[in-house]
């Protein structure tokens, strides 16, 4: 047990440092010049201000001297100073993610909350209208674009039918709750701010569910291939013989072995969430680091893109770490390979 | 006393009826099973004439600018309505097509074959060449393929051949490991060292031997993600990521159109072209999965 656990902890310990490489080269082996975009033409012809620019953002130094000045800063939290906002990118990050967190939390509960039972209803009756219905429309789910669904969400919802606020964390008649987590759904109720968590709640519905759309197909597609897996199984076929309801079957039996796959996929949905916040971030004016990601990347503010990068990398191996460990949990066969 | 099997006009009313029965419950299974493979399919074939068809099937131009006749409605002249430049959408959807299939399949074909290849040969080398391999292809996990594509489309510039490298950057990790349990479990099959004992070279096994039984699995995986290429490539470019402005492109017409509530047409049916192709794909290799799934296939 301990082995496996401490073997997962290195392996992802040197995913993160080959990460940090990776991310490096790409961000100084490219053609782009952010010297370029940051200074405008009429600076970026003067070689002076060039090369003091160069130098002002270790631009001058050789590869890998720049990489090992990079990693000695990741020890110590510094991703680097963001060229346009001029902040550290850690600062930054930390300003945005919560609002990310915030809305890939709700998205991801409400996928799970529909998604979980129209996958075992769909296996339960099978070939009947609802396994129709569930396949359709998780395929319609998975197929829709992101940044369309958000649009045609926003023109009806809050548009035409005014049923829903319009872009925004909150609306322009609140004042955000004094900083305290970062989280505007924790701070306004620690301030005592009740109408400004309401509005926060409700501004939030939108995006998350535009958000949740795919991955409840995802979910749904998963639990229900996993529940027909599982029923087919001889201690399933046990089960019926002794006489058991078939209600006992499903829920006691089957569905607490079909999950395993759906933990997996747990890890899964969270990193299409994150790479879906980019663009419904952009479209909701949403706070967060998909937008963030999406302004950096335009203006090639090179320091914040690897910042950014890499955090959502250090979170990918995290939560590969936790659905390999919890699936050891679940499974202790998985350890003894 | 007439039995009813000696009665040939009853017998052949009862037998044409059961013929019947069994008729329509066969066509509902088939209908069941393949509609909506079928229907995908149908809207594959249809988008590809559009595209190859294009200026065949419509009387504009996609860059023709008409300041006097901007943002008007769906009209018989411009069915699907005219964008903030006055051109006529369902011409910019058409030529769009040509755009977003062309990136779609080469993204797939260009990255699936090389993730296939790393993959295959990673299997088939075993030893330390698997391992370099694959913990590199495990190493491209861990980044979010939308975030490091844009990363790296910023980088390069803006630009479809950029936005495509850049796809194909993030494209062969999951192809190089699908190739590659395939391979595993052929590996050290009977035919294989069979082929060996005749004296084929590896080459010879990996390409002529192994990799057509292993052709069904990456088949599904190739027609799902045409469909997820052409979804990505069109968030790209509604990011403004992809394409260069005049050129129809599907995801950043609706990124034009996007601040249009009342002009809804200018953004609503560019994303509902992209829906239709994709959920075309999704269709069809649903299919497929099912099709080449003994377990499915069994009911």
């Amino acid at each position: 047990m301990w082995r496996y656990i401490a073997s997962r902890l290195v392996i992802a310990a040197a995913m993160v440092l080959l990460a940090t490489l990776i991310i490096f080269l790409i961000a100084n082996t490219v053609p782009g010049d952010p010297v370029l975009t940051q200074l405008g033409d009429v600076a970026a012809n003067n070689p002076a201000i060039v090369a003091a620019y160069r130098h002002k953002w270790g631009l001058d130094l050789p590869m890998w001297q720049r990489y090992w000045l990079f990693l000695r800063g990741l020890t110590h939290g510094d991703l680097g100073i963001s060229i346009s906002s001029q902040r550290p990118v850690i600062e930054d990050i930390t300003q945005y993610a919560p609002a990310t967190v915030e809305l890939s939390t709700l998205a991801f509960l409400i996928s799970l909350l529909f998604g979980l039972p129209l996958g075992v209803l769909a296996a339960m009756k099978r070939d009947s209208w609802i396994d129709h219905v569930a396949r359709a429309v998780s395929l319609v789910g998975v197929s829709a674009p992101t940044f369309w669904l958000a649009f045609i969400m926003l023109a009806v919802f809050y548009g035409w039918l005014g049923w829903a606020p319009g872009p925004g964390q909150i609306g322009s008649d609140q004042f955000p709750p004094p900083d305290v987590t970062g989280f505007m759904l924790i701070d306004a109720p620690l301030a005592g701010q009740w109408d400004t968590f309401w509005d926060a709640l409700a501004h939030l519905m939108l995006p998350s569910i535009v958000l949740a759309l795919a991955t409840m197909g995802l979910i749904t597609r998963t639990t229900r291939a996993a529940m027909l897996e599982t029923l087919s199984q001889d201690y399933i076929r046990v089960a019926r013989a002794k006489g058991l309801r078939r209600r006992a079957i499903m829920l006691g039996h089957a569905l607490p072995n079909a999950l395993l796959p759906v933990v997996t996929l747990g890890g899964l949905a969270y990193a299409q969430l994150l790479t879906g916040t980019v663009l419904t971030e952009t479209i909701f004016s949403w706070p967060g680091l998909g937008r963030y990601t999406f302004q950096s990347a335009v203006i090639l503010d090179f320091p914040a893109i690897m910042g950014i990068t890499l955090v959502v990398a250090v979170v990918y191996v995290i939560v590969n770490l936790i659905v390999d460990l919890s699936y050891a949990l679940l499974d202790p066969r998985v350890m003894r390979r | 006393m007439t039995s009813p099997a000696s009665d040939p006009a009853l017998t052949d009313a009862a037998m044409s009826a059961l013929a019947d029965v069994t008729v329509s419950t066969a066509r509902r299974r088939w209908l069941r099973r393949y509609l909506l493979p079928a229907m995908g399919g149908t809207a594959i074939l249809a988008w590809l004439l559009v595209a190859a068809l294009a200026p065949w099937i419509t009387p504009y131009m996609p860059d023709t600018v008409n300041v006097t006749g901007r943002l008007a409605g769906p009209s018989l002249a411009h069915w699907l309505g005219t964008d903030e430049l006055g051109r006529d959408v369902l011409t910019r959807i058409i030529y769009g097509a040509r755009t977003s299939l062309t990136v779609g399949f080469t993204v797939v074909l260009v990255g699936g074959g090389v993730g296939t290849l790393v993959g295959a040969v990673a299997a088939f080398a075993r030893g330390w060449a698997e391992e370099i391999l694959m913990r590199a292809t495990d190493l491209m996990f861990c980044f979010p393929p939308i975030i490091l594509a844009m990363a790296i489309a910023a980088a390069l510039g803006i630009g479809t051949r950029n936005t495509v490298i850049a796809m194909l950057v993030v494209w062969w990790p999951k192809f190089a490991r699908l190739a590659r349990s395939v391979v595993v479990g052929q590996r050290s099959l009977e035919y294989v060292a069979a082929a060996r004992t005749i004296g084929f070279p590896p080459i010879h096994i990996l390409f002529r031997q192994i990799l057509p039984n292993a052709v069904g699995p990456l088949v599904v995986l190739i027609t799902l993600d045409l469909g997820n290429a052409i979804l990505v490539f069109a968030g790209l470019s509604f990011l403004g990521l992809g394409v260069v402005p005049p050129t129809p492109e599907w995801g950043s017409m609706v990124s034009e159109g996007r601040e249009l509530v009342a002009q809804w047409w200018v953004a609503t049916f560019p994303g509902l072209a992209i829906l239709t192709v994709v959920i075309g794909f999704n269709f069809v290799g649903d299919g497929l999965r099912d099709w080449l799934d003994p377990y499915a296939r069994r009911r």
